[in-house]
């Protein structure tokens, strides 16, 4: 498949808008600006953007308590995404959210969600909607290696299936479900093989490789898009944070943490554009200035923000 | 006018709404070649096709889940439970999800889905196909919750229902289905969270659902004979929202409330409406509000056993009597 240098490097930057969010994330939690939990996505980067490249605009996709990376890729701005993170009016979710309930309707993000495994059921519906009407959409549900072994997975699996709708199931297998590995919690290693259960395809892959998970995607939406049916892809990849921001990792060894940095899926493909003479140092650089510029727009946006008033705090519980 | 069973009214709402709106959509268990365990889809199938009247696989929580994200990407699903014993399988769906999409997404999603089911013992259906659940719903924000009792109450209320834009639960009785009523040829709606005094009377107000309704409702003439107790009925049909306007017009003549449910006492919609009444309307209260209601308890198989749970005539009637007959507390 070829791909073109453009695209190529709107996935690079689009990757470090994610890692560089989520760095900010960081920082503005340890100063209580963001409340509750923040479940980072620092080190899958290069799935959200090579699955998301691979949609149209008007692609639906579900995320998950995770979800900060998936919303990026689709295109949810950062400055609303970042107001609604500090509790904002302006924030794409007024505040309402946080950050396990990001949502934007216009860009096909059908919401963030924090019940592991409950996006996959709306994506499934959300493929009855596209076929029923016959817009020729489909749908990518994300969700983690946890929410695989979740009854809903199965019963999605089998819904999707049987009625062939346009939903692409994406397991974003971090090897850890909250604090507990995958060699304890999963009957196969590799969880795409569940796909023969549904008699649909899936595959395997290489989650830190964003052309690799561009590419599969890529298949799996023509396969969609032409009325043949769901696909299982699984993308095999490593979250450096624990599951949530502050979690103390008990569970792993610093020694895992660091030889999956080895392969951060940034640092791989920033190696493989220069090696192509795609870009070089100085235009990284540029993109990583115009990432960082962003973010701190954001911040900006975000702060200077007004708060809800508390008297519409029972707005928009009904239509 | 013309008279129909509670299940045909129901099947005729369906229909009437599916010829005017395309994106009404039907979806359950057995609701195609079946047409419903109840028979209350029969003749769907044929009329609409597969695409609008589809069969799922025994599988609440993901068929829930798949009609709620098809809501909020522009189909209207009308989704079967078939007893309400099994929503419990769809539970995260409905609170986690639909209660809350449009709240959570500030306001940017709608969830225009209505889950239809059906509830109530009395045919030795025993402790999992007999439950009253009502007051699940009710206490989740977010859910409207509608009991109809009669043909025309379920068909207005269910049409109303599919022209709204929320989640609703949409609870039936099972033995419902089969009763007769005057149904209008003349299409009409009725709103949901508006009551309906069903039988206007002096002494006492008694709010009734679903089928207890009726139970009360053949109370009414023996009990203005023989006792010369003139009791005045009130059919919520909506229980959230709940219309305490008309409730709170007819303590104001009466004095005295019952409120008669077949969920279980404890945490029952009785509850609920006590306490609200207490508040709201206390000046206005003669007797302490007694509740009528399953005792605590799962619903046993054998006749004697289930009937000594479920709410009797006489249950009723002793009530009514106790009401009235107490002093007044204030003396």
């Amino acid at each position: 498949m070829a791909i073109n240098k453009d695209l190529k490097i709107m996935m690079l930057q689009n990757m470090l808008r994610i890692r560089n969010f989520e760095e900010k994330v960081k920082e503005l939690f340890q100063k209580d600006l963001i409340r509750g939990s923040v479940h980072l996505y620092i080190g899958e980067e290069a799935v959200a953007v090579g699955v998301c490249s691979a949609l149209m605009e008007n692609d639906y996709i579900t995320s998950t308590h995770r979800g900060h990376g998936h919303c990026i890729a689709k295109g949810v701005d950062i400055k609303l995404m970042m107001a609604e993170l500090l509790g904002k009016e302006s924030g794409c979710c007024k505040g309402r959210g946080g950050s396990m309930h990001i949502a934007d309707m216009d860009k096909g993000v059908l919401g963030a969600s924090g019940i592991v495994a409950s996006g996959i059921p709306i994506a499934t519906g959300a493929g009855l909607s596209a076929k029923y009407f016959n817009t020729k959409q489909v749908v990518v549900s994300f969700f983690g290696d946890g929410a695989s072994n979740n009854g809903t997975f199965h019963e999605c699996l089998n819904l999707a299936s049987i009625w062939k709708l346009p939903v692409i199931f994406i397991c974003e297998n971090n090897q850890y479900a909250i604090t507990v590995s995958t060699k304890l919690s999963t009957s196969v290693e590799n969880i795409a093989i569940r796909s023969k259960s549904y008699g649909i395809p899936g595959e395997t892959l290489d989650g830190n490789n964003v052309i690799g998970v561009y590419e599969a995607t890529k298949k799996a939406v023509e396969r969609a898009r032409r009325g043949l049916g769901p696909t299982l892809l699984e993308f095999k990849t490593y979250r450096y944070e624990g599951h949530w921001f502050g979690d103390p990792n008990v569970y792993r060894k610093q020694a895992e943490i660091d030889e999956w940095k080895k392969k951060d899926p940034i640092l791989k493909f920033k190696n493989e554009l220069f090696k192509n003479n795609v870009i070089n140092e100085a235009d990284f650089n540029k993109l990583v200035d115009e990432v960082k510029m962003e973010i701190n727009e954001a911040e900006k946006y975000a702060i200077e923000s007004p708060i809800p008033l508390k008297e519409k705090v029972l707005d928009d519980i009904f239509s | 006018m013309s008279e129909k069973t509670y299940a045909e009214a129901i099947k005729e709402a369906l229909f009437e709404e599916m010829n005017k709106d395309n994106r009404i959509i039907v979806m359950g268990e057995d609701v195609g070649l079946q047409g419903g365990v109840f028979g209350a889809t029969r003749g769907l199938l044929e009329q609409f096709g597969s695409e609008r009247v589809r069969e799922t696989p025994i599988s609440e929580g993901s068929f829930v889940g798949c009609a709620i994200g098809a809501a909020i990407t522009g189909l209207k699903p009308v989704v079967e439970i078939m007893y309400i014993d099994f929503i419990t399988l769809a539970l995260d769906q409905i609170i986690n999800q639909a209660a809350k999409i449009k709240y959570m997404f500030g306001g940017k999603a709608e969830v225009p889905i209505v889950i239809r089911t059906q509830g109530g013992g009395g045919r030795g259906n025993a402790g999992q196909h007999s439950q009253s659940l009502e007051s699940l719903f009710i206490h989740i924000p977010g859910l409207k919750v509608i009991m109809p009792s009669t043909p025309y109450d379920a068909k207005g209320l269910l049409k109303s229902s599919l022209m709204d834009n929320n989640p609703i639960i949409f609870i039936e009785h099972k033995l419902l289905y089969s009763l007769k009523g005057d149904v209008p040829e003349k299409e009409y709606y009725i709103p949901i969270g508006k009551a309906e005094v069903k039988r206007e009377g002096k002494d006492i107000t008694i709010i009734a659902t679903s089928y207890l309704l009726h139970k009360v409702i053949g109370l009414a003439d023996k009990l203005k004979e023989n006792e010369g107790i003139d009791i005045e009925i009130i059919d919520p049909r909506t229980l959230k929202p709940f219309d305490y306007d008309t409730v709170i017009n007819s303590i104001k003549k009466t004095g005295k409330l019952l409120i008669v449910h077949e969920a279980c006492r404890t945490g029952g919609i009785g509850a609920e409406i006590s306490s609200r009444i207490v508040e709201q309307a206390f000046d206005h209260l003669d007797a302490p509000i007694k509740i009528v209601a399953s005792k605590d308890s799962p619903i046993p198989y054998s006749k004697v056993l289930e009937d000594a749970i479920i709410p009797s005539e006489e249950d009723i009637e002793n009530a009514i009597k106790e009401i009235i007959r107490k002093k007044s507390y204030r003396s």
